[in-house]
């Protein structure tokens, strides 16, 4: 076994600080768009643009903090080990099978992963965001010229996304379970050291 | 040294001010009878006192007589205001027509049809009860009369002063019994202490007709009635008795007797700001935007920000007035005239009342029904109004939109408005294709409160209107609709927003605006939900042959 430090403070502070304002974000989101009645519409509508507010502020950090370290490099796609890391989840991973991917602190997702955060990244975050920032200035579109824009598709992509989100965050945690032990990504991703088999 | 003088000063004054109400009090005592002196006297006193005008009418040698008819008392009137009555020719209270600019019809309680008493003509001696005139009986009235103006109806300060039904305009000058056949008796109208204490127009004057709509307190309106004379805050913010006191008139701001406001041609949008002080760009000054400003709610948080852009799709009345008829007054929601006409065994007219007190059937007019703290409809509405005129055909098969407030979700100019939308089964005439008019009082054999005979009465009316009766009857269900715009409630009773943004929130209806929590994206709900729930039951059975595989092995 051998312990390597793989996420730095400030990673692990943005990691779960984002974490919870998705969830917070997701729960009045749902709430504003009528799924249930839960905090009351208004305090729904209010949290949710304040949390999304925080989300942006942590995000000019996060993005600096990637460019400055070099770590938005974690993200570029590799096809490499793809299939391995499929037939992993699909067969090995119940076997005890070796993990095809060894982590370092060069390369800490494995393929899949790049590709999911790739994902997350390229597809579901553009369309959540850019969606939301016109819903949250929907009254400014005449001014800036856009009131071509339909509030009803404006808001049915946001949730969408915000779906898409979901599903993602149901695998993910799921995922975070899939350490040499349950919890031991967890507490990586806590700790910052992950312990890996060599 | 300074303060006792002051003192004695102040005392000096309010001598002075005693011997000088007491003295009117006294003259006005002396013009009239006795019996009726005191009370008089003690509202003179308290309208003098209230009063903030530089003229007191009692001192005018013009006003020290017995008039023996309203005309007489406009005459006094008209000798100072030379122009006075000319205003109010050019006004609707008088003309009682309104070319609207827009659709060009030519409405005004002269000329529509309602849905309540449907129509004046033919019954002009009751209708004119509300009329700011001496004399309209029928269609032979002289509108150019300048005499015939009623400046006291809107003047009086007193409060004695009654137009009663049937005296064409006029108020008793003998002693009469009201109502007919009660027993009661109202003496003459003491038209010199009226004259002698006129003053600004007040929610009473107003009141006196507009809170009594449709033929009786909070009948027709729903934001008008009487419990408004002297309302409490909640109520209504503005009129609230003891606090900000508005008049009827510190919104419907007049100029040369031209009452600003109007449900033929209302302002359904304005977007123009406060008004300046002394600026005057012909815009309708009766909204709120007039005083309150494009941004009323106080900036702050993101959510009142969210208050202020909502103006953009939804009137101010639609949140601040959450339920009309809210002064314990219900009013009229529906009248089924269909019904009218039903006898006691001894051939009598019958009154029913409902659990509440309200008449629910009467012999003369048919069934009711009231509510009071009415939640509004809402509609579209961009300040059009198109109503369905006398003469105009129309068939039984459809309900008939007496009026119809247009506007869309589309229409940039179209806000969400609060309506009364009243309900009513009202004669037609089958030959014509149109809607009846019938004369309904009248001490002739044609009325149908005399005889419940719709034919005479239709015969009568429908001539009255210049179209020869077909002699054929029936009922058709009508709809007619008012902008709910009075009882602003206190902003803590505004609506919220979960009233609106829910699955079944107020404007369920509406259409045509995307609303936020109200759940109207199920295709893509369910999809989104599947595709979640799949993901989940995904993760559990492969977490489950994660768990049966590490057991095993």
């Amino acid at each position: 076994m051998e312990r390597i430090y793989i996420f730095k403070r400030f990673e692990r502070f943005w990691h779960w600080s984002q974490a919870a304002l998705i969830i917070i974000l997701m729960i009045t989101g749902f709430e504003v768009h009528g799924s249930y009645d839960l905090l009351g519409f208004k305090t729904a509508v209010t949290t949710h643009t304040t949390a999304a507010w925080t989300l942006v502020w942590l995000w000019i950090f996060a993005i600096f903090w990637h460019f400055t370290t070099g770590e938005w490099k974690q993200y570029i796609p590799t096809t490499d080990k793809v299939a391995a890391m499929m037939r992993y989840y699909l067969t090995g991973i119940f076997t005890d099978a070796p993990h095809p991917f060894k982590q370092t602190r060069l390369s800490k997702h494995n393929p899949l992963q790049r590709l999911a955060y790739l994902f997350v990244l390229a597809v579901i975050n553009p369309l959540i965001w850019t969606t939301g920032w016109f819903y949250l200035f929907y009254n400014d579109w005449k001014a800036w010229g856009v009131d071509f824009l339909n509030l009803e598709y404006v808001a049915l992509f946001h949730v969408i996304a915000a779906f898409m989100m979901l599903i993602f965050f149901i695998v993910h945690i799921y995922l975070a379970t899939a350490g040499h032990t349950p919890t031991a990504h967890i507490k990586a991703m806590i700790t910052g050291w992950e312990e890996t088999e060599d | 040294m300074n303060i006792p003088v002051k003192k004695i000063h102040r005392a000096l004054f309010l001598v002075g001010c005693f011997l000088a109400t007491g003295f009117s009090g006294y003259v006005n005592a002396a013009a009239t009878e006795p019996a009726a002196a005191a009370p008089v006297s003690a509202v003179a006193e308290a309208e003098v006192r209230k009063s903030t005008s530089t003229a007191d009418h009692s001192k005018f040698e013009e006003l020290k007589k017995n008039f023996k008819d309203g005309p007489e008392v406009t005459k006094a009137c008209l000798s100072c205001h030379t122009e006075a009555a000319k205003q109010v020719h050019n006004t609707k209270h008088w003309t009682w027509e309104f070319l609207n600019p827009t659709t060009k019809q030519k409405l005004g309680k002269k000329h529509i049809v309602n849905n309540f008493c449907t129509s004046v003509t033919s019954n002009q001696a009751f209708c004119a009860s509300c009329h700011v005139g001496y004399g309209w009986s029928d269609d032979k009235f002289d509108f150019t009369s300048e005499n015939n103006v009623d400046c006291v109806v809107c003047h009086d300060t007193t409060g004695k002063y009654k137009k009663l039904p049937g005296l064409s305009g006029h108020p008793n000058y003998e002693m009469i019994e009201w109502p007919e056949h009660s027993g009661k008796f109202r003496e003459p109208t003491d038209l010199q202490t009226i004259a002698q204490n006129v003053g600004k127009t007040s929610r009473e004057t107003c009141g006196a007709c507009h809170f009594y709509g449709g033929g009786g307190d909070a009948v027709k309106h729903g934001d008008l009635d009487s419990s408004l004379k002297e309302p409490k805050k909640y109520l209504d913010v503005h009129m609230d008795a003891k606090g900000l006191n508005f008049s009827c008139g510190k919104c419907h701001i007049s100029d040369s007797h031209e009452v600003s406001g109007s449900r033929y041609a209302p302002t359904a949008v304005d977007d123009n700001g406060a008004v300046l002080r002394g600026k005057n760009d012909g815009r309708n000054q009766t909204t709120c935007v007039a005083c309150h400003g494009n941004a009323p709610h106080p900036p702050g948080t993101d959510a009142v920000e969210k208050l202020n852009s909502h103006t953009n799709k939804i009137a101010c009345q639609t949140c601040h007035i959450p339920a009309y008829a809210r002064g314990n007054k219900a009013t009229k929601m529906t009248w089924d005239w269909s019904t009218a006409g039903q006898l006691d065994e001894n051939g009598k007219r019958i009154q029913r009342r409902g659990s509440d007190g309200n008449v629910v059937y009467d012999s003369k007019k048919g069934d009711f029904t009231f509510e009071s703290y009415v939640i509004p409809e809402y509609v579209w509405f961009n300040g059009e109004v198109k109503f369905t005129l006398f003469g105009e055909k129309v068939d039984t098969e459809n309900v008939v939109k007496i009026n119809e407030f247009q506007g869309s979700a589309d229409d940039p100019d179209s806000r969400i408005w609060p309506v009364k939308t009243f309900r009513g089964k009202q004669p037609y005439d089958l030959g014509n294709e149109t809607l009846g008019v019938f004369h309904t009082a009248g001490k002739d054999d044609s009325a149908y409160w005399t005889n419940y005979d719709w034919d005479k009465a239709m015969a009568w009316g429908m001539r009255e209107m210049g179209v020869e009766y077909s002699g054929e009857m029936t009922f058709v269900e009508t709809e007619m609709s008012w902008p709910i715009t009075h009882m602003v409630a206190p902003k803590e009773d505004a609506l919220s927003c979960e009233q609106c943004h829910t699955e079944k929130g107020r404007l369920q209806n509406i259409g045509g605006v995307y609303m936020p929590g109200t759940n109207n994206t199920p295709t893509i709900d369910w999809l989104g939900y599947a595709a979640a729930l799949m993901a989940l039951i995904g993760v559990l059975i492969h977490g489950s042959i994660r768990y049966y595989m590490s057991k095993r092995g």
